[in-house]
């Protein structure tokens, strides 16, 4: 059934809104496909993921955000933050291996949701737009009743956020050795530092902080780091845009240097 | 410095009925609830409209203006530029009565099916002791003045008449909400909101927040909130299990 169902207004239009109500939907819709048209291509390409001594560009260790931890045994050496506990069946790019969990955390992201329910599915794509589908049960059967285990994704992603950490700070370490610092440095601790805004702006994060009490009296110290996540959360969809894009942007400032494209730019 | 507006109004009823085309006067300072009156003054008589405050805190004059739920006292004229058509509906999720009136009473239908505040046992009315901090999420709810506009607007029952049964609405999340961060309800009501008033239902694209008048946080305060509550019971087996080692209730 639709808005005209029967004892409603009889209105034969989807929509009255005047103005470019399509407008958002669609520039989510086109920053969504790029994103995924980008990390798919680059998920299997399987080289120039990472930088050291052999590049004649790098000037510092460099890993792409997409490949680390590298746990398959053709990963790059070097490039094993946690060793290569996978072994030699697995052929394929050691991306794939890993992907589904950052993919896991933003698809079931309440954030994401609201973007690609809107965009992609049309349910509504703007308010008081009428969706075209005929049934509709939202999140209450599989596969989006999966979206309810988003915390899961959540710890996991704090867990990547850490490895990608521990490689940024690897970076300032020269490919000679010493300490320094050059571009690739910045980008992956900046990149680094989006995806910590990005889940500790999270809604589930929020709830695990203090969000699930009920007596806020009792707790000062959670109710505490709640106020402050709450600050945080309401620059969640902010922040999820940021760091998808910054993620996208590190991993390509890798595979220039690592193909050869151009040179980092050391600063001292 | 009037000027003449192009307005089209819906007239009719539950059978059947249209927009209408009006021309009519509007000064500076006016609000669409302003035009309608004049309307009704002058032209259309018997155009049925429901209001009561004319200062947005009673919730009766809900429509639609220009295809937006809106509240008409509070949609100045001046956001419209002097020649565009300004379109005004009665809202589009509920049966029609007349005109601009709307039968909201699903809305009366679903708040009775939540069940009402719980204290605890031997607290009498009048008793009632709780600090700040632990009623202030509960008060942001408080705020709602029962203008439906989140319930009309959100497309789990406006593009779907069959789901009214089975969902409570984006109005009645904050209520339950309310009622379960409140420091002195003691009813759980965790599983009843997914299992009895739909909340599975709701796939936060915020429709409801982006309407209401109150500007109250519909889906970050109290809807996903109330996700990850549902969570905890119901689909967070390892926190089960951790409760239980440790002996610890949530
Ligand atoms: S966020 Fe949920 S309750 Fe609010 S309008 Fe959207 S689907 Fe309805
Ligand atoms: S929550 Fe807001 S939009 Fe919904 S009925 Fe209350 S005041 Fe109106
Ligand atoms: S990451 Fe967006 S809500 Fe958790
Ligand atoms: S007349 Fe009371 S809210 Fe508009």
């Amino acid at each position: 059934m639709s808005v005209n169902a029967p004892g409603r207004a009889k209105i034969d239009a989807k929509t009255l809104r005047t103005d470019a109500w399509w407008l958002q939907p669609a520039i989510t819709a086109a920053v969504l496909l790029s994103f995924i048209v980008y990390a798919t291509w680059r998920a299997f390409e399987d080289k120039f993921y990472f930088v050291n001594e052999l590049n004649p560009g790098g000037k510092v260790d460099l890993i792409s955000p997409f490949y680390s931890p590298c746990l398959a045994s053709h990963c790059v050496s070097g490039s094993s933050m946690l060793g290569q506990p996978i072994g030699s069946w697995w052929t394929l790019s050691p991306a794939l291996l890993i992907l589904v969990f950052p993919l896991g955390f933003r698809f079931t992201c309440y954030y994401y949701r609201k973007a690609y329910f809107r965009s992609f599915w049309l349910s509504p794509p703007a308010c008081a737009v009428a969706e075209p589908h005929t049934k509709y049960t939202g999140e209450t059967r599989f596969p989006l009743l999966v979206n309810n285990l988003h915390r899961y994704f959540f710890y996991i992603g704090l867990v990547f956020n850490a490895l990608l950490t521990i490689d940024a700070f690897i970076a300032f370490r020269g490919v000679q050795g010493g300490f320094h610092m050059s571009v690739g440095t910045v980008v992956l601790l900046l990149n680094a530092t989006f995806l910590w805004l990005y889940s500790l702006s999270c809604h589930s994060c929020r709830h695990a902080m203090g969000g699930r009490l009920n007596h806020f009296s009792k707790h000062p110290v959670r109710y505490r780091m709640w106020t402050w996540i709450s600050r945080l959360n309401t620059h969640h969809p902010k922040f999820a845009w940021i760091s998808l894009i910054g993620v996208a942007l590190a991993d390509y400032y890798v595979r220039c240097i690592s193909a050869g494209t151009f040179t980092d730019i050391l600063f001292f | 410095m009037g000027y003449t507006s192009k307005f089209r109004v819906w007239r009719g009823d539950d059978t059947d009925g249209g927009l209408v085309d009006f021309e009519v006067e509007v000064n500076e300072g006016e609000v669409v609830l302003d035009i309608v009156h004049r309307l009704q003054a002058t032209e259309a008589p018997d155009l049925a409209v429901r209001w009561n405050c004319k200062a947005g805190k009673c919730g009766s004059c809900s429509a639609e203006v220009n295809g937006r739920p809106r509240l008409m006292c509070m949609t100045r004229m001046s956001t419209f530029s002097q020649d565009e058509v300004v379109t005004v509906t009665p809202l589009r999720a509920f049966p029609v009565i007349k005109d601009l009136v709307t039968d909201v009473s699903f809305n009366y239908q679903k708040a009775r099916e939540i069940p009402s505040f719980a204290p605890p046992v031997g607290v009498e009315p009048g008793d009632y002791r709780m600090q700040q901090v632990d009623v202030q999420r509960s008060q942001e709810f408080r705020k709602c003045i029962e203008c439906f506009l989140c319930q009309n607007t959100c497309h789990v029952i406006r593009d779907h008449e069959e789901n009214k049964e089975a969902f409570a609405g984006p109005r009645y999340f904050i209520r339950l909400a309310e009622l379960d961060m409140h420091p002195l309800d003691v009813k759980d009501r965790r599983r009843g909101a997914q299992e009895e008033h739909g909340l599975g239902m709701c796939n936060i694209t915020k429709c409801c927040t982006d309407v209401c008048p109150e500007h109250i946080h519909i889906t970050d305060n109290a809807i996903i909130p109330m996700k990850e509550r549902v969570a905890d019971v119901k689909y967070d087996p390892l926190k089960r299990i951790l409760l239980k080692i440790t002996s610890r209730d949530d």
